[in-house]
């Protein structure tokens, strides 16, 4: 558990030490072996639809997903007609009608995540204050990303003894600054697993980390597929094009 | 300065009237260039074409886009969601903007190394800078058009940056926002500019251009061209030079692209903008991180204002602050070291401007920044005053200087202007 991240204080120090600033201050984020690392990764389907379960059985309660549609839901490999049957679960405003009203109907693929508050004053309200941000983006929106979630959803211990935790507030060792005001959210066996993996808190928060990177860049995969393609294609290029320069400069100098 | 022979007779028929194949024979083809020209000088067709980059993916991005406060997170999300191979597309512009200020540094160090600056060459060297200030204005406006909170934020200290002027800076800012805060108008004018400067970067490189086919590259002896033997056609000899260079770049910039597209952001701007929440550090780009470490190194805000501007303007100065007659590193034996010690000052206000403005960074900064300032009001003056040149081979054919030896007739004049 105390494996610093080295990785980002080596690239900080060996690259451009640009990103040094982006690095989560006074925090410690282990990094974890992820089906999507590196320039051949792509995601694991199964804990992609596992990490689906956790977010819509634990996430979802107070977390929207608003730049995602039901029909993404396809891209990692649930059916048409289960995406049917998700979207249906949600309750959609739509209108107005032909009499002028609002009026609410069964989501259908093309909607997007409906939102667990209306707006933001509701979202506040109802967790004492503090505004739980929606999940979409959360994977690029902070440093570390996928790392740091997971980090974030098993980080939380009991504070030291000299810190007192002001009410509603709790202790999470990822969290800049430590005190988080949202509550423990995985515990074992919370969500029962479709698939029957054994639902640690660790599992857990591995699939839904893998889940929201994901939602965060949906378009992962395709990048590192074209990017394979294209780097081989201007390795060979640069291979004719340095072939050709010698043989036309051949007799100069 | 004859004119070519056209094989078509369309092309003949045109070309009487209009002599744009002339032109461009006499351009890009037979223009005859120095032929000890090194891989640095790859850098200048390098930048012509990403800015080509640029423009393309810009515009296919702004038939996406929505500039509106309440729209456009959203819209370049849809961008990269929704739209084929939006993602790419954005990616390329991203990543690009970055490319870009890569490859014009380099350009730049380059041209302070070989003294590509010197006469006959200063207007070239004048409209670099004032290319190279177009394109930071442009892509700071470009960062903003994203919405996120570093856009918001960026915007909002930079734009500040204004009311340091005396007496009108407060209506400056006032004028620049079109409002009493970043807001939806600023967002507005700066996405119309964002789209016009680009434009007007194609003009000033035009001339650039007609500056540099004045009297032809700069090379890396730093001597004048004598004649043909010399000097070889543009084309095919550095037409197939730059296209290996663009090959190998291109890998560079597909590296980025594909596999580490967000490494040079910021995760902050991926949160949408939020007047109400200010992030812990407002960091710019990486490539305005040396001016934003020069601004914080001065207490005086409108110091630091002008200092920041100043580290640009000096350079519209540099051919006149550089009297040595010597134009490259090459014979300049206390220069070249110089040269080197302010890259490294570069290097020192890049980290610098990217750490928070305290203790030791502080420190770094302002002697970095002092440095910056002495290197090129203090020393290139003196320097050329003291400094004695190694002798210069006669021409470029005859650079037989290889481990030292002097040829007869390279002792010749070495500093006929000091």
């Amino acid at each position: 558990m105390r494996r610093i991240v080295l990785a980002t204080l080596a690239a900080a120090a060996l690259g451009l030490s640009v990103n040094a600033a982006n690095a989560v201050e006074g925090v410690t984020v282990p990094e974890q072996d992820w089906s999507f690392d590196g320039a051949f990764g792509t995601f694991d389907r199964a804990s992609l639809q596992r990490g689906y379960q956790v977010y819509q059985q634990v996430c979802a309660a107070c977390h929207g997903l608003s730049l995602v549609a039901y029909r993404d839901l396809e891209a990692i490999g649930f059916t048409e007609d289960q995406v049917k049957a998700i979207a249906a679960q949600a309750i959609v405003t739509d209108g107005p009608n032909d009499e002028g009203e609002m009026f609410e109907r069964e989501g259908i693929p093309a909607d997007r995540f409906v939102s667990p508050f209306p707006n933001e004053q509701a979202a506040r309200v109802a967790n004492g204050g503090a505004l739980p941000p929606d999940l979409s983006l959360i994977a690029q929106a902070r440093a570390g990303g996928a790392d740091y979630l997971y980090a974030l959803l098993v980080g939380y211990v009991e504070p030291p003894a000299d810190m007192e935790l002001p009410a509603g507030m709790y202790y999470n060792t990822a969290f800049p600054g430590h005190q988080i005001a949202m509550p423990p959210p995985l515990s074992e066996g919370v969500v029962a697993y479709d698939d029957g993996t054994t639902a640690t808190v660790e599992q857990m928060a591995h699939d839904v980390s893998t889940f929201m990177t994901w939602t965060a860049e949906p378009k992962l995969e395709e990048r590192k597929r074209t990017g394979v393609k294209t780097i081989l294609f201007l390795i060979v290029l640069t291979g004719l094009l340095y072939a050709t320069k010698r043989k036309v400069w051949q007799h100069v100098h | 300065m004859s004119s070519p022979i056209f094989k078509s007779p369309v092309v003949r028929w045109i070309d009487h009237r209009l002599p744009i194949f002339s032109f461009m024979d006499h351009e890009l083809n037979e223009y005859p260039t120095p032929k000890n020209l090194s891989y640095w000088w790859n850098f200048g067709s390098l930048a012509g074409m990403v800015l080509v980059i640029m423009i393309i993916t810009g515009i296919v991005l702004a038939m996406h886009y929505t500039a509106h406060v309440d729209h456009a997170f959203e819209s370049v999300e849809r961008i990269m969601r929704d739209v084929n191979y939006g993602w790419l597309i954005r990616y390329i512009h991203m990543n690009g903007a970055s490319m870009f200020f890569i490859v014009v540094y380099i350009h730049t160090f380059r041209g302070l190394y070989y003294g590509s600056y010197k006469a006959p060459r200063e207007l070239l060297w004048i409209l670099g800078v004032v290319i190279l200030l177009l394109m930071m204005a442009t892509a700071f406006m470009g960062y903003v058009l994203p919405w996120g909170q570093m856009s918001f934020w960026g915007a909002t200290v930079i734009t500040n940056l204004f009311s340091a002027i005396p007496l009108v800076g407060e209506s400056i800012v006032t004028w620049l926002w079109g409002g009493f805060s970043v807001a939806n108008p600023t967002l507005n004018r700066f996405y119309a500019l964002h789209y016009l400067l680009p434009f007007v970067i194609v003009g000033v490189v035009v001339l650039h251009l007609v500056a540099l086919h004045r009297f032809g590259s700069n090379n890396p002896l730093g001597i004048d061209t004598k004649g043909p033997q010399d000097t070889i056609p543009f084309h095919p000899y550095y037409t197939v030079k730059d296209m290996f260079g663009m090959a190998v770049f291109l890998i560079v910039f597909a590296g980025f692209v594909f596999f580490a597209p967000n490494y040079l952001g910021h995760p902050d701007n991926y949160i949408p903008a939020n007047p109400l929440v200010t992030p812990a550090h407002i960091v710019p780009e990486w490539y305005f991180l040396p001016f934003y470490a020069i601004l914080r190194a001065i207490p005086d805000k409108l110091g630091g204002v002008l200092a920041m501007f100043g580290a640009i303007f000096v350079l519209f100065l540099l051919p006149w602050l550089d009297r040595s007659p010597v134009r490259s590193s090459r014979f300049r034996p206390i220069y070249k070291w110089f040269f080197w010690v302010l890259v490294a000052d570069c290097v020192l206000l890049t980290w610098a401007g990217a750490k928070p403005p305290e203790g030791i960074y502080v420190v770094l900064a302002r002697l970095g920044t002092a440095y910056y300032f002495a290197h090129f009001l203090l020393l290139l003056p003196l320097l050329s005053i003291f400094e004695t040149p190694r002798p210069r081979p006669t021409s470029i054919s005859q650079p037989v200087l290889r481990g030292g030896g002097v040829p007869a007739g390279a002792r010749a004049k070495p500093m006929e202007k000091a």
